[in-house]
């Protein structure tokens, strides 16, 4: 083998990526990090305060830190229940769907295009699809005689949101799953049978364990999304009733947007940030584990 | 336990086959007796495998009937057919352990668990696998794991036979000795019908008490080994089996007499009555050729391959070339010589397929 040339110039290659990812990131983000220690009067004049708005974040007893506890607990129970509905779901579906034929290609396509619908499109969609006087959807269940108003009932409200990102990202977990199906040998399917195993052990004991990879993409995907949730309930409930579907990000925009609450807003999304860091992190861990697990 | 019986078992992959060509599997009547260890040899997509597919049921054959004893199992589905199958990559359940693999069939079958206990600790110490039971399955080696996909083949006591889908492939060379014999003492000591597909004629001819060699979808012979070498039925089974293959000539039959290009060569019996019409050819194999310094026919030598324990002679005979065994007792070979050939093994082929002759 040829010796590889060392020469460090080539770091100067670098240099357009690093100078845009300081423009998108680094500085957006130290300028939050800046209002975050700081308080200000007004008319651009601020002073040092410490670790002041962490404190109170933190603190469940002061208003903002009881406001944020609530949304953070909102938006860990969304995810979880997007995450419960959407991946066994998308799991199911993918099983349904045949391994050849012209079937694959239609249904494979009209499962997606979901996934091609903007947020806000999305939500403009549902939010008159729900709508109980023209609304296919809310006049139905309302002719049913069911009380369902997105607009006053918070359980309307949260399962509507639910429904609508079950219906919106569903399709990434059935097309991830699928493509892990597809990649397992006919071989295991034949040994099975000649194993005489049944449905469910096959399920359990080759799909299953074959899919874990794609699974915790698929996991990591969806809570990173849901997590996030902004523009759905946004359009379609306003984060109401009350505050029944104000999820973090939009408390994070309320506060930051509409109180001009400039230092609370920065400690907050500083810590929504940490958060989902955490998490990535312990998804990569986990993947990281599989992978070294598969090598032994 | 049990004989399986082919009634003119075909199959097609395309739904409507309209000419021979489009079958993978001719028509094939054959028995496979109970206790007998077989080989499927032939090159690749010669129908080996569909046969081994439609005998366990994971193809079911476009024509003919399929017998295990008396019953028809044509239509049932594999899992109830009461067969067992090994495929050319291990496959093994991941989240089990070597012993939960090997239960894995009889568990399926709601054996009762000391039942279970007891032929999983057979089967382990007959593959060596003892000292690994309590092992995850997915971190051991490639030829551990094909050994967990045999284990589960042989684990049920009560099947009616094991196929075996060139189960050596992946296996390094040296352990694939240690593995087939390990099979043919398996065979001994369970008495089972064993079919074996491979495309190694030493692993077919080793393993095996009776050899089918298939070609493009046909069984051309089905013998013992010895058979199979002594007296090839089909030119393809010539050239296939051994190494190298038959010496095959365009030639005149006339009575016990051959003409080769010219030259004539003496047959073991006489053809009297050859049908007119086709291509008639004669076959020797090259242990039955040898090279002499005098009387025979005149050859060109080409070149000389040294084995080892033998010498082979690649040379010219008028338009064919062929291969002729080198007599330990000739020390060097000059380019011009002469070969004989054994008449009693000098075989003669009309359209391919061998003509038995008459005491001449």
């Amino acid at each position: 083998m040829t010796e590889k040339p060392i020469n460090n110039r080539a770091w100067l290659f670098t240099l357009p990526v690093l100078a845009f990812v300081l423009f998108s990131s680094i500085i957006p983000m130290m300028t939050v990090v800046n209002y975050s220690v700081q308080d200000t009067m007004g008319a651009n004049h601020f002073f040092w305060n410490g670790a002041g708005w962490f404190r109170d974040l933190l603190n469940p007893s002061t208003e903002i830190g009881a406001r944020f506890n609530d949304a953070l607990f909102r938006t860990l129970a969304f995810s979880l229940t997007a995450l419960l509905v959407e991946v066994p779901l998308g799991i199911a579906m993918a099983l349904c769907i045949p391994r050849k034929g012209w079937v694959v290609g239609v249904s494979l396509v009209v499962m997606a295009l979901p996934m091609l619908i903007p947020w806000n499109v999305v939500g403009t969609i549902w939010q008159i699809f729900t709508r109980a006087d023209i609304g296919l959807f809310g006049a139905a269940l309302t002719g049913l005689g069911i009380n369902y108003n997105v607009t006053q009932n918070a359980v309307s409200a949260w399962i509507t949101i639910v429904i609508i990102d079950v219906w919106h990202w569903t399709p990434l977990v059935i097309l991830l799953s699928y493509a892990g199906l597809r990649a397992i040998p006919d071989a295991f399917y034949q040994a099975a049978r000649i194993d005489g195993a049944s449905r469910w052990a096959v399920f359990l004991n080759i799909e299953l364990p074959k899919l874990q990879k794609v699974l915790v993409i698929a996991v990591l995907l969806r809570f990173m999304q849901t997590f996030m949730i902004y523009t759905e309930p946004v359009v379609v409930t306003g984060g109401g009733p009350g505050s029944a579907t104000t999820f973090l990000s939009i408390d994070l925009v309320k506060i930051a947007l509409g109180q001009v609450d400039l230092g609370n807003a920065a400690a907050m999304s500083l810590v929504y940030y940490l958060i989902t860091l955490t998490v990535c992190w312990i998804f990569y861990t986990i993947m990281a584990q599989i992978e070294r697990r598969r090598d032994a | 336990m049990a004989r399986i019986k082919l009634d003119g078992i075909a199959h097609a992959y395309l739904s409507h086959p309209r000419s021979d060509e489009d079958y993978a599997l001719k028509p094939l009547h054959h028995v496979w007796e109970q206790g007998m260890a077989y080989a499927l040899l032939g090159p690749s997509g010669c129908g080996k495998t569909t046969l081994l597919n439609i005998i366990s049921g994971l193809v079911t054959p476009s024509e003919g009937r399929l017998f295990f004893d008396e019953t028809d199992v044509t239509h049932l589905p594999t899992e109830q057919r009461n067969i067992a199958q090994v495929f050319q990559f291990p496959v093994i359940y991941d989240t089990m352990t070597v012993a939960q693999n090997l239960a894995f069939p009889l568990k399926n079958r709601k054996l009762p668990k000391p039942i279970i206990a007891r032929r999983v600790a057979e089967i382990a110490a007959m593959l060596d696998l003892t000292r690994d039971l309590n092992r995850r399955a997915r971190g051991l080696t490639a030829d551990a794991k094909q050994k967990i996909s045999l284990g589960r083949g042989l684990v049920r006591a009560d099947v009616s036979a094991v196929l075996f889908d060139e189960p050596l492939t992946v296996i390094d060379p040296a352990l694939k000795w240690e593995l087939r014999s390990k099979l043919k003492a398996v065979h001994r000591a369970l008495d089972l019908l064993m079919i074996y597909v491979t495309h190694d004629q030493i692993e077919a001819l080793t393993f095996a008490d009776k050899v089918v060699v298939m070609n493009e979808g046909r069984a051309v012979q089905i013998g013992t080994p010895e058979d199979l070498f002594e007296r090839p039925e089909h030119t393809f089974v010539g050239y296939f089996i051994g190494s190298p293959g038959m010496n095959l000539m365009s030639a005149k039959v006339s009575g016990s007499r051959a003409l080769v290009d010219g030259s004539e060569l003496q047959l073991g019996s006489a053809y009297p009555s050859l049908a007119t019409g086709g291509r008639v050819q004669v076959g020797v194999r090259p242990d039955y050729t040898s090279l002499t310094a005098g009387a025979g026919l005149p050859v060109q030598v080409r070149r000389i391959a040294d084995l080892g324990r033998k010498r082979l002679a690649y040379v010219t005979l008028g338009s064919h070339q062929i291969v002729a065994t080198v007599p330990p007792d000739m020390a060097s070979v000059a380019d011009q010589a002469n070969v004989t050939f054994d008449p009693a093994h000098t075989h003669v082929y009309v359209d391919d397929i061998r003509v038995a002759g008459v005491a001449a």
